[in-house]
């Protein structure tokens, strides 16, 4: 009976991680984009808030979930645009912009949104990789987000794009030394507006990923925080795509902890589990920020870091 | 193309910086096949010149003729176009990428998706027509600085450029590091492939390699000919103008005396978490001047750090007159311990703070500056700036303007105002010189040689080895680390100094 019982609460550890990382993987890998070029964005959270209202009232309007998820990944462009070009000015410091951003994506997402709270829109298929058994817990964990599959590929192609692309290889240098890119007569601002613009195209889906797949709702409460996290995700990955797979499986199975417990029927500490992917935050922080020392891989050009 | 043709022909180049004109009707002409130098004091407009004809400025007036065409240059892509390279002061490269890497996006041309066994291949069936090889799979930032400064150079070769410009590009370089690359490219400029103009201030590099010489003051050519028409007074002269060189003070002849510094068995961390100093031992005793000799990136920054109370040590101990010393602004004060770092307005100044503020680091808490401890006389703190800017020769518009607006070489004579004009009993030096023109560095080695004649020990690390012979009374060399070799600097030899700064020594003793 107990062997059963820890069963479940593995398969729901599983399926909630990959559940609850969908937005962390895409939201690192945009973090992680915008960061290689030099830059870092920390107000994903606004566009993760403002993502998922976009994609939620677009999906309700026109009736197609895919429709949603490309607007929320333009909502997400907009607001890296906004960042992008903001900071190319001189003297204007991307972290201060990014906490702009921050509030006004959060800001705007609830505004907009007031009218999405009560209807129902379409949601996005699940993938279902559960053909082979018939036990229902098991398909039940194996019901996946298709915009999980996606960050797959989207990560597997990213590590592809820095190693084998001219463009992936320019980003890096743009990313790593700006005196080198000016060397080679290319045009650093350009390079990073267009990274942070692509990276919140990303982090748009990610906010799509949440409001339009089971359970899915639009409500103001829908992020607690996840784009904050996206800076610590993109460090605990070294700045490499295919470790933002691991990070974002990570911080959602963590995150999964409490649920699945209290599933069965351990309750004591439920807050307490429920914290865990921001006590593993600072565990990480703690570990990698220590005085007198790099982290290693770090984007030279990056203002935390210099 | 004959030898007398012009590979770059530069005429009547004209440009300002708003008020300072750092170029006005400059002239050069580069033959085909030449060793071109170009010397100049700091601010003398030669990289200036440099940027014009690379396309990153853009002049007021004045021509630009490459292979005897006029061209307006608008980028670096548009010189590399027409076959003109340049390896910067600084490094431009990426340090997070490997070499291939690097020399793949250097390349200014080529398709979206980069097929890296043709270009692995490309590469090495280049690397291997050069003199020298490098690991193309090693990440930038593993390379000694002449690993690295042979990249670069080999980047200019891969880009196919026939007209090649250096801009002070031995400044990070060991001596024999320096002789391979001037030679290699000296061959390639004999059999006319290659056209090269060097950017420096050292004499001995233009003697040794340059056919030619032009010397830049205050934006005009001043002089120009052949190598062997001129000495090297001559070269100084035309430099540094009318005014001359200020003489260096001599070395009086004394005995040294009680010991200054004494490290025992230093052991410090470098901010990637690895072992710089690794037992370290070392005196230097009053009235003589040790200079440590090394590449830069063997452990000297983070021994001198300790020294100045910016690291801490992981083991062993430092004492100072006999004392423990930890690098306390009361030990600091008792014992007369002062520095002179490299990079000082980083380093050594708070960049928005004013001219008088930044003089009064060491003293601002003591009368006469400050009263009952705690109220400081600003009007005092001024009064003695306007003494010391005096004294000092500092440039600057009045005491009250920030130090970041000053030139680098008055940052650093501001800092050596400081650190100088009260009782020095232990002096530290880093790179004390380092960019600074001709004049400057003759004024401040006769500062740091008088601090050693009134009887301060001298600690002082540099990566110019003339300035250590000149200076120094004991060199100790510095390699991974450790002090691999000590010699009183009379006896001293360049050949066997430079073999142990590469670690050379591993094969004579071992």
């Amino acid at each position: 009976m107990m062997s059963i019982e820890w069963l479940s609460v593995l398969l729901a550890v599983f399926a909630g991680a990959i559940r609850a990382s969908t937005p962390f993987l895409l939201i690192s890998l945009g973090e992680c984009l915008t960061e290689k070029s030099g830059r870092i964005n920390v107000g994903l959270e606004g566009t993760l808030v403002t993502g998922a209202m976009a994609g939620y009232a677009v999906s309700y309007v026109s009736g197609s979930p895919w429709l949603g998820v490309m607007a929320a990944g333009f909502a997400g462009t907009s607001l890296g645009l906004i960042h992008g070009v903001a900071c190319s000015f001189r003297r204007v410091n991307d972290i201060a912009v990014g906490i702009a951003l921050l509030i006004l994506g959060t800001g705007l997402g609830i505004f907009l949104g007031k009218p999405f709270i009560q209807p129902q829109a379409p949601l996005l298929p699940a993938v279902d990789l559960a053909w082979w058994t018939e036990v229902p817990q098991i398909r039940a964990a194996l019901q996946i987000n298709p915009l999980f599959v996606f960050g797959i590929a989207l990560a597997l192609a990213m590590a592809w794009f820095f190693a084998n692309t001219r463009p992936g290889l320019i980003v890096r240098a743009v990313g790593d030394s700006s005196a080198a890119t000016a060397a080679l007569g290319i045009r650093i601002n350009t390079v990073r507006t267009l990274s942070t613009a692509i990276g919140g195209f990303f982090a748009g889906m990610g906010g799509a990923s949440l409001s339009l797949f089971y359970p899915g709702s639009w409500h103001e409460g829908l992020s607690s925080g996840q784009g904050l996290m996206a800076v610590v995700l993109v460090i605990f990955a070294r700045w490499d795509p295919l470790r933002c797979i691991y990070a974002a499986l990570l911080f959602g199975g963590a995150g999964a902890l409490g649920p699945a417990l209290q599933s069965i029927g351990i309750s004591e500490g439920y807050h307490l589990f429920n914290a865990a992917p921001y006590l593993l935050t600072l565990g990480i922080m703690l570990f990698e920020y220590s005085p007198g020392r790099r982290i290693g891989g770090a984007p030279g050009e990056l203002t935390l870091f210099r | 193309m004959g030898r007398d043709e012009a590979a770059l022909q530069v005429s009547a180049l004209s440009k300002r910086f708003g008020d300072v004109v750092a170029l006005k009707d400059a002239d050069l002409h580069l033959a085909t096949g030449s060793f071109h130098a170009l010397l100049g004091e700091n601010g003398a407009g030669k990289s200036t010149l440099a940027r014009c004809v690379i396309g990153l400025v853009q002049p007021d007036a004045g021509r630009i003729e490459i292979d005897a065409r006029e061209r307006r240059i608008g980028s670096p892509k548009e010189a590399h176009d027409w076959g003109v390279g340049m390896v910067h002061q600084h490094f431009s490269l990426v340090p997070n990428m490997t070499v291939a890497e690097n020399l793949v996006t250097s390349k200014f041309t080529g398709s979206w998706i980069i097929d890296w066994r043709r270009e692995v291949r490309d590469l090495d069936d280049f690397c291997s027509r050069m003199p020298f090889t490098v690991d193309l799979s090693a990440p930038v930032s593993s390379l000694a600085a002449g690993e690295k400064q042979k990249v670069e150079i080999l980047k200019q070769l891969f880009l196919g450029h026939h007209i090649l410009i250096l801009d002070e590009p031995t400044s990070v370089l060991t001596l024999e590091e320096a002789d391979e690359l001037f030679g290699m490219l000296r061959q390639r400029t004999q059999r006319g492939e290659l056209s090269v103009l060097l950017i420096t201030h050292k004499l001995r590099e233009v003697f040794k390699f340059a056919e030619v010489v032009s010397v830049l003051r205050r934006g005009q050519v001043v002089a120009r000919g052949s190598v062997q028409e001129f000495t090297s007074d001559d070269l100084a002269h035309h430099m540094v103008g009318e005014s001359g060189l200020p003489t260096v003070v001599a070395r009086e002849n004394k005995t040294a005396g009680r010991t200054g510094i004494q490290v025992r068995d230093l052991v410090v961390r470098s901010d990637k978490g690895i072992d710089a100093v690794k037992g370290a031992d070392l005196t230097v005793r009053s009235g003589e001047i040790v200079g440590v000799a090394g590449v830069s990136g063997n452990g000297q920054r983070e021994l001198l750090e300790v020294l100045a109370g910016q690291r801490q040590a992981t083991t062993g101990s430092v004492e100072v007159h006999g004392a423990r010393y930890h690098a306390t602004r009361h030990e600091m004060l008792e014992h007369g311990v002062f520095f002179l770092p490299e990079e000082p307005l980083r380093t050594a100044s708070v960049a928005s703070m004013t001219l008088a503020e930044n003089l009064a680091f060491r003293g601002f808490d003591q009368p006469p500056l400050c009263r009952r401890r705690w109220v400081l006389s600003r009007d005092r703190m001024k009064s003695r700036a306007r003494d010391l800017v005096a004294r000092y020769r500092i440039k600057a518009a009045n005491v009250d303007v920030p130090i970041e607006q000053l030139s680098g070489g008055n940052v650093q004579r501001t800092v050596l105002a400081r650190e100088l004009s009260a009782g020095v009993q232990v002096l530290v030096a880093s790179n004390p010189c380092f960019g600074l023109d001709v004049g400057a560095v003759a004024e401040i080695h006769s500062q740091i040689m008088a601090a050693r004649n009134r009887g301060a020990a001298v600690l002082m690390v540099s990566e110019d080895l003339d300035e250590l012979m000149a200076l120094s009374d004991r060199i100790i060399v510095m390699f991974e680390g450790r002090f691999v070799h000590e010699v009183a600097a009379a006896d001293a030899d360049l050949q066997v100094i430079g073999r142990h700064m590469t670690g050379g020594h591993h094969a004579t003793t071992s």
